[in-house]
């Protein structure tokens, strides 16, 4: 009972750091229309930079924090000097994230190594909270609750302010948007930056529990891939959602068909594909 | 039986009814014109009929055979040739190559992984007649992409001739073309035996009512008024929508 | 004329290698360049003449390659086990065709990438069946008519065969009716419908001839390396795929053939001197995609066409001597 109940509280902490990785790849896919296949990767430099930041003696925070700000540097950078440049031509902005993709994977392994990195727990959050009689570890808790104010924070950026509403305009109709004023190509490094960041800063919080390890980038791409398609593109609803139906399907395939976990993980995103192309609840098939 | 039938057809996107209760029905050989404003719902109707739109209710019928269902794909197969108001042809290709494409979409020789298509000789002449027959067999070997406007124009109306249709759809043929380039196009659709019935849709009254034998009149995605050319421009109705009241 | 000539020779050069390239080393660079060729010319059905960008064909590659060595290991003839790999291979492709024609475009990108990463994870996870890390090895190449296969250069030349077969097919197929049917649907998809032509099913055709020099390709590398890792089936090799496709110049005959001998000439000539391959493949690609869309033979020859306009309009200063 115990270890199921455990199993659930850990489907729910991966859910969680799947959310932060997936709605800033869904609202770029809804904004800009292409998955961006660099998105696995910012996930796992943000963490390698937390690492860095770590080893300077930096706080667990702190190096979350100065990490997504490298990353959001980074993601605007990418968007600014590189998509930019191939404008509306959305297979060649894909080549270019895959390309990408590469060159990072590479330069992680030449600057930290190829053994896995795992990060300490952050100070006080070590140990476990008991919630009526059942004992929960305290930073999958912590985990569980910042996603849900970061997940409260963009909704309400996105449904509450102007950027929001011109962000929600752009996925809707990107050219209806441009016709009425709103400089689109702004707003896409802008969700680069956002998406980039929230990534790098899930890469770091990731740590204590993934640990970082090259191939992290590859591991968690088609996760993202998949929330995508199971919860459509540019909804934020459905990156929540299609977080934690992967968190659950992860773990408890895992522990139930550890041989097939992997294709379980993608059968719900088949079946999808096959009845609903446009996610649960998205706006576009993509 | 008529050539083409059409019952009760309605189609809406969203919350907006683009073709409300149209019914039309073409004798076999009659040539008619649509006319209305824009945003009438024509090009639609056009779009419902070849398939590549599905209607909400209504059935369309050809040659007494119901199409409602059908693929669009199988439509050219039953006599169905249409042409475009916004020319969708293949740029990089010559004008030969373009009307063969056509052509060959109608034979069974299109699946054939093996033969040489420029050897295809039966083919490529019959293509190369149909250009000759709107005028442009000089330029056969062109690319498209170095073609007029004009040109490509009556490459369409080639596409859609070369295919023998018994029911043609032409969307606006004569839009965007000078004096001299609609004499051409005028001459050549007068040229078309009389067995092909024809439904256009053209703006340029001068030249359109020389061809129709009947006109309908569409407004707001519905049939207004329909009938000789007569009837129609002294209809009050007609005045209504062109004029207001 | 001219082209027949250049054919002639360049075949008289790859029938005469063993002859002029020193040693089994370059021989069997110049096997693994041809395994490849072959894979690219698959994938370029799709990618060139299709227009659907597959991310997931190195899926197709590994699945006759776990195939055939699953096969030979569970005790069948080479025979069998090349036949019963090819209609797996055929069964896998259909089904990988239904699901991703659902879509084209960014889509199809996207539903291709999937299902290329469910099959690596197979190969990878499913350890009864793959023997997941450690690959399956392939005890013996096999003996067509009695031939050996196990020595550099009779393995070149039924690698050359079965290329020159590949290369035919799709030449004939690019130049019939139902290659210009393809090119057709990539360019107009709408109006091909309206001609009366089932995209769908066009597309479905072109994906399973795609589909199967891609898995020919992939038996003739199981047997070259007589093991097969889930490593083949990654992400990366599919990339790798559609670098030599769109590097050479996608949607041309020759090109992908190009390209597939560059990008295995530059991964030797790099895994000898830098350990970094991963990055140069991205940077490439990158750089490919920005500067030469249309691929580097044809990008090249753009480039240097303009360079040599500019050498000749604008007389250089030391010109005038």
């Amino acid at each position: 009972m115990n270890q199921w109940l455990l199993l659930g509280v850990n489907s729910i902490t991966l859910g969680g750091l799947l959310f932060l990785l997936s709605a800033g790849f869904s609202l770029i896919f809804g904004l800009m229309r292409i998955p961006n296949l660099t998105h696995g990767s910012f996930f796992m430099l943000g963490a390698y930079i937390g690492v860095s930041f770590l080893g300077l003696g930096l706080g667990f925070w702190a190096a979350a924090l100065l990490a997504a700000a490298a990353m959001a540097v980074i993601g605007g950078g990418i968007e600014r000097l590189l998509l930019r440049r191939l404008a509306g031509q959305e297979l060649a902005q894909v080549l270019v994230t895959l390309g990408l993709s590469f060159m990072i994977a590479d330069l992680c392994l030449m600057i930290w190594g190829g053994d896995p990195i795992s990060l300490d727990t952050p100070a006080g959050l070590s140990g476990a909270v008991p919630i009526a009689s059942i004992v929960f570890p305290a930073y999958r808790l912590a985990i569980v609750v910042i996603a849900v104010v970061i997940a409260v924070a963009l909704w309400l950026m996105l449904e509450r302010t102007r950027l929001g509403a011109m962000i929600r305009a752009g996925v809707d109709d990107a050219p209806m948007a441009r016709v009425v004023g709103i400089r689109v190509s702004r707003l896409f490094t802008l969700i680069f930056c956002l998406g980039a960041g929230i990534a790098g800063f899930a890469g770091v919080m990731g740590g204590p529990i993934l640990s970082v390890y090259p191939g992290l980038d590859a591991d968690m791409l088609p996760l993202a891939l998949i929330i995508v398609i199971l919860g459509g593109t540019g909804s934020l609803l459905g990156a929540l959602l299609g977080s934690i139906v992967v968190g659950f399907l992860y773990n408890f395939g895992q522990v139930l068909f550890p041989e097939i976990a992997y294709i379980i993980l993608f059968l719900p995103m088949l079946l999808i594909l096959l009845f609903r192309p446009q996610g649960l609840f998205g706006r576009h098939a993509p | 039986m008529s050539a083409l039938a059409i019952k009760d057809l309605g189609k809406s996107f969203g919350g907006l009814r683009v073709t409300a209760g149209v019914t039309l029905a073409l004798e076999a050989g009659e040539r008619r014109l649509i006319i209305g404003p824009n945003g009438a719902g024509k090009t639609t109707l056009f779009n419902l009929i070849t398939g590549e739109l599905k209607p909400d209710d209504g059935a369309i019928a050809l040659f007494g055979r119901d199409i409602t269902a059908l693929p669009t794909r199988a439509r050219p197969h039953l006599g169905l040739a249409r042409t475009y108001q916004i020319i969708t042809l293949f740029a990089q290709e010559t004008l030969l190559h373009n009307v063969t494409l056509s052509l060959l979409g109608l034979s069974p020789l299109r699946w054939s992984p093996f033969r040489r298509l420029d050897r295809q000789a039966v083919l490529i002449e019959r293509a190369r007649a149909a250009l000759a027959s709107v005028g442009l067999e000089a330029l056969a070997g062109r690319p498209l992409a170095q073609t007029s406007y004009g040109e490509r124009r009556r490459v369409e109306i080639a596409m859609a001739l070369v295919q023998q249709p018994k029911v043609l759809l032409l969307d606006e043929p004569f839009a965007g073309l000078s004096v001299d380039e609609r004499k051409d196009v005028r001459r050549l659709l007068a040229s078309i035996p009389r067995d092909v019935t024809m439904l256009m849709i053209e703006h340029d009254m001068d030249v359109a009512l020389e061809l129709a034998d009947r006109i309908t009149l569409m407004h707001f995605g519905q049939i207004v008024v329909e009938g000789s050319r007569a009837e129609v421009v002294a209809h009050p109705r007609t005045r209504e929508v062109y004029f207001g009241s | 004329m001219i082209r027949a000539a250049a054919a002639a020779v360049a075949l008289c050069a790859l029938a005469a290698a063993p002859l002029w390239i020193p040693g089994g080393y370059y021989l069997n660079i110049l096997s693994q360049i041809l395994i490849y060729a072959i894979f690219a010319l698959g994938l370029n059905l799709l990618v060139g003449y299709a227009g659907l960008v597959s991310l997931g064909h190195a899926g197709l590659f590994g699945v006759a390659c776990y195939a055939v060595a699953w096969l030979v290991a569970a005790g069948a003839g080479q025979l069998v086990a090349a036949l019963g790999a090819l209609a797996v291979l055929l069964a896998t492709t259909a089904a990988f065709a239904v699901l991703s024609l659902r879509s084209a475009g960014i889509g199809f990108l996207m539903i291709t990438l999937a299902i290329g990463q469910i099959l690596w994870g197979m190969a990878y996870r499913w350890i009864d069946l793959t023997g997941g890390d450690n690959g399956i090895n392939l005890a013996a190449r096999p003996q067509p008519f009695g031939i050996s296969l196990a020595f550099a250069t009779p393995f070149y030349y039924f690698t050359l065969i079965v290329f020159l077969v590949a290369l035919a097919s799709v030449a004939v197929f690019i130049a019939s009716p139902l290659g210009a049917s393809l090119k057709g649907t990539r360019d107009q998809p709408r109006r091909m419908s309206a001609l009366g032509y089932n995209v769908w099913l066009i597309r479905f055709l072109a994906f399973l001839f795609s589909g199967l020099w891609s898995g020919v390709a992939g038996l003739l590398f199981c047997y070259y390396n007589q093991f097969v890792s889930p490593n083949v089936l990654s992400l990366g090799s599919s990339a790798e795929a559609l670098l030599m496709v769109i590097s050479g110049g996608s949607g041309t005959l020759l090109g992908p053939i190009a390209g597939a001998a560059l990008v295995v000439v530059m991964k030797n000539v790099a895994s000898a001197y830098i350990e970094r391959w991963n990055f140069l493949l991205g940077a490439i690609f990158v750089a490919i995609v920005l500067f030469m869309p249309e691929g580097l033979v044809p990008g090249s020859a753009r480039l240097g066409r303009r360079l040599w306009l500019r050498l000749r309009g604008v007389p250089a200063a030391g010109g005038a001597r």
